[in-house]
């Protein structure tokens, strides 16, 4: 056994150069990016690197507050246009000033990305640029555009060499040299690491690291283990199990915050029978969660605070609506509904289904934290209501396409676990994406997997989206979200928590957007 | 000899030809890739164009000639998820699995090959049934977990090792490899050991039962008689008989190692195909999961191939004829 113990200590000393070195930083992160290229694929881990790198004209602070990026500050002119005005003296890596062309620029390759599985173009659509002159950019919009800073928030500007000659090929092969960020990418190895270098030119505050190294490890206790070992010094995703563990632990600190992701049920409240839900014989009944009365009383048999302590380990709120109230656009109003077991079973009776029903629950594997568990246990509540539940989980790819068109185009199911994370920071989008009616040509409803309908509630989005003044604006959202909530339209469950460790003295800034940057780590 | 090779490439051929067919009709049965790949914010417009613009618009049956058209061009179409050409995608992460492979058949080799020939040959030994019951562990415990256990005790409590990752790669004949530099062995021995467990516990019982076998046998007792010293008798006489299934056996073992490092290489964060396999699958990436599929056949054909020209070289009487074979 000897020579072996020799080896290993020999490979050890090897591998101690690797870690060390101040001014450098490794992270462990949970999700990999699917390209460098900014503008091909509009996906988290892809946008959380690329903000590092190039930034946006309006940036968002850590609770996803519009701030100024690229752009210094902007104002309407008229309710049809908004005035930008935008930074002077910044360069680019290749030392060219930052102008409103490359602005043009970048707008004009956003829908041309070829290839994309999802591009940037829906953050400017039905808007026109226009240059006033080379620092100052002109949005015009046909109709008031409220979102239209929170919009230009949402992608990256890349210089005009860039945007004209670079492929999803050449930002992969860290070709561009058109960003403008703290960091610049010095390696890519995909799915193993990015290491960003510190710009020394940035027009902003200096960066405190000097090399970055972002691996990705994707298997949660992996990035723990790996934390544990000293190999990184910070890692986002903490898995809630390992939570208390790692805030008993004297080398480790905790930073959290409460997330932009609500998890929440969507009922089918658009088909008189619906499929997955039946009398306790099994025979067909009238879709009991057309009645408001049925959908308030799961609501009320819903345990909120055992499936925040005892599921997410604390990781999590109870929820009341779209997103916690700290964002703009909530209710102050609404509260989460008060588990009330009797109640409840009181609102079904009233409701003519004294007797109960039998209802099969769907969700998918794997895609938010925890949820089979919460599916599991909210079947459990449910069946004690009176309700016979049955549960089936999904892998994420089958699951979403059956709960989108999985019934000759329509949503198949006609209970579901669902999450929703608000890139957008405020209330607008996620109202008229979940609850607004399904209308294709207005771009509402689109991810309206109950297909619920409410006039009274699209009246309110349609008066939201067309008022600038963002005090008025809130006041409407608010309020729609109250018509929604008393409606249980859907049922929120909780919001989760975004987690981070770090080993010890150092400290990460916690985000509602999920995002690690490196920008936000700091060394006490 | 010729006739044989055309059969096997005619097989070969036509089992690559049904696995293609399944694997893409029963990617679509799944789900529709287009859910997977949108941004959940988006309206439904912006969501149609997307699956326009990447095909996913029209009946699986249009899909399928298309991809048949591509085939023929030797194009098996571009990933969804990473837009670049599946085979170039599946081939780039290659290396990092290749050498994962490579590094655990060794180990399996290195490791248990003398304790399975010392389980052999004094069976009665404690330290013997102790080989043995650890064969059974290596054998039931889940990989998984026996992964996260190395990577607590080495990585964590022992600090000796690095916890995850590939490390530092250097390039070597146009390659990018970490056997080269002692820090980049330093991240390869924890995820090669763990992916070699089974196997080191499969040559153990392997080589014991043969050492068992052959040390009874006329020819050995013979050499015994002879006074031949004892490390001759087991360097040449017994090791050399029961090398054959060892051969075998950890030829199809080698294929099994590169298809299935999902687990391993996903646990360790080890850049591999095994690892873009699974979250191909995940994101339903279904140029990808059948490249990926196209690939691992033809490298168990070729495999195969090998391991039976090996026999004809370790044993003449088993020569490769074209009726027989």
């Amino acid at each position: 056994m000897a020579p072996s113990r020799q080896l290993v200590a020999a490979l050890a000393l090897a591998v101690v150069p690797l870690v060390g070195a101040a001014q450098n930083l490794n992270i462990g992160l949970g999700a990999e990016p699917s390209s460098l290229d900014p503008h091909y694929h509009n996906l988290s881990p892809n946008n959380m690197l690329a903000r590092q790198v190039f930034e946006a004209l309006v940036g968002q602070d850590v609770n996803q507050k519009p701030r100024p990026g690229l752009a210094e500050s902007w104002r309407t002119v008229d309710p049809l246009t908004w005035e930008f005005k935008l930074r002077r003296n910044v360069k680019f890596f290749d030392d060219t000033e930052f102008t409103a062309d490359d602005v043009l620029a970048t707008i004009k390759r956003l829908p041309n990305v070829p290839r994309s599985p999802s591009n940037f173009s829906p953050f400017i659509a039905g808007m026109e640029f226009e240059k006033v002159d080379s620092h100052t950019l002109r949005v015009k919009t046909k109709s008031p555009a409220p979102l239209v800073p929170i919009n230009l928030s949402g992608f990256a500007i890349v210089s005009k060499k860039c945007a004209e000659t670079m492929s999803t090929e050449d930002f992969n092969a860290l070709r561009c040299q058109g960003g403008t960020g703290p960091y610049k990418y010095s390696e890519f190895k995909p799915a193993d690491r990015v290491v960003l270098a510190r710009n020394n030119n940035y027009w902003g505050t200096k960066p405190a690291w000097e090399l970055v190294t972002q691996r990705f490890i994707t298997s949660a206790p992996s990035r723990v283990a790996a934390l544990l070992a000293g190999d990184v010094q910070v890692i986002d995703a903490v898995p809630p199990t390992d939570i208390p563990r790692l805030k008993g632990d004297a080398k480790i600190e905790i930073s959290e915050t409460l997330s932009n992701r609500v998890i929440y049920f969507h009922m089918d409240q658009f088909r008189e029978n619906s499929p997955f839900i039946t009398a306790k014989n099994g025979s067909p009944i009238k879709n009991p969660l057309l009645d408001k009365r049925v959908r308030q009383a799961l609501s009320m048999a819903i345990n909120r605070q055992a499936i925040v302590e005892r599921l997410m380990d604390g990781a999590a709120v109870p929820a009341e609506q779209v997103l916690p109230k700290t964002f703009f656009g909530t209710s102050q109003k609404l509260q989460p509904t008060a588990f009330d077991l009797a109640g409840a079973r009181r609102l079904l009776a009233e409701a003519g289904h004294a007797n109960g029903f039998k209802m099969k629950m769907h969700g998918p594997n794997g895609r938010y934290t925890n949820d089979t568990k919460i599916i599991e246990a909210v079947a459990q509540m449910f069946t004690r209501l009176g309700i016979d539940t049955e549960i089936e989980t999904l892998p994420s790819g089958n699951f979403f396409t059956r709960a989108s068109t999985g019934a000759n185009g329509l949503p198949e199911f006609s209970f579901m676990l669902l999450g929703w994370g608000a890139t957008t920071g405020e209330a607008a989008s996620p109202l008229r994406s979940l609850m607004g009616t399904f209308d294709k040509s207005k771009g509402s409803g689109s991810a309206n997997r109950g297909r619920y309908s409410n006039p009274a509630l699209d009246a309110k989005l349609t008066e939201a989206f067309a008022t600038v003044d963002d005090v008025k604006r809130a006041a409407i959202l608010a309020e729609a979200s109250e018509i929604a909530f008393t409606d249980f339209a859907i049922i929120p469950s909780h919001y989760q928590t975004n987690v981070w460790a770090s080993l010890k003295g150092i400290k990460v800034e916690a985000r509602a957007d999920e995002y690690t940057l490196a920008t936000g780590i700091t060394r006490r | 000899m010729l006739s044989f090779l055309i059969r096997r490439t005619g097989q070969a051929l036509l089992v690559i030809a049904v696995m293609m067919v399944l694997v893409f009709f029963g990617v679509n049965v799944i789900g529709d890739p287009i859910w997977m790949l949108i941004s959940p914010d988006m309206d439904q417009q912006a969501i149609e164009a997307t699956a326009a613009s990447l095909g996913l618009d029209k009946p699986i049956w249009e899909q399928f000639w298309y991809f048949l058209k591509g085939v023929a061009r030797g194009d098996l179409g571009n990933s969804f998820v990473h837009g670049e050409p599946a085979i170039a995608l599946i081939l780039s992460r290659m290396p990092a699995t290749m050498e994962l492979a490579f590094v655990a058949l060794l180990m399996a080799i290195v490791i248990g090959l003398p304790l399975g020939l010392y389980a052999g040959l004094k069976p009665e030994h404690p330290a013997s049934r102790t080989i043995m019951a650890g064969s059974i562990l290596g054998f039931s415990l889940p990989s998984f977990w026996v992964g996260l256990m190395l990577m607590m005790v080495f990585a964590v409590m022992l600090g000796w090792l690095p916890a995850t990752g590939r490390g530092t790669t250097e390039s070597f004949l146009g390659i990018e490899t970490s056997l080269i530099s002692s820090a980049g062995w330093a991240f390869i021995a924890l995820p090669a050991f763990n992916l070699a467990t089974t196997k080191i516990s499969l040559v153990i019982r392997l080589t014991r039962a043969g050492v068992r076998e052959v040390a009874m046998m006329d020819y050995v007792k013979f050499a015994r008689a002879k006074g031949l010293k004892s490390s001759r008798i087991i360097g040449v006489h017994i090791l050399k008989n029961i090398l054959i299934p060892v051969v075998t056996v950890l030829g199809l073992e080698f294929g099994s190692l590169v298809a299935f490092s999902v687990v391993t290489e996903t646990i360790f964060a080890w850049p591999g195909m095994g690892k873009l396999l699974l979250e191909s699958i995940q994101r339903l990436d279904r140029p990808v999961i059948v490249a990926y599929i196209m690939v691992v056949v033809i490298l168990f054909v070729v495999v195969n191939l090998v391991v039976d020209l090996l026999y004809s070289l370790l044993d003449p009487r088993l020569r490769i004829s074209g009726n027989k074979a």
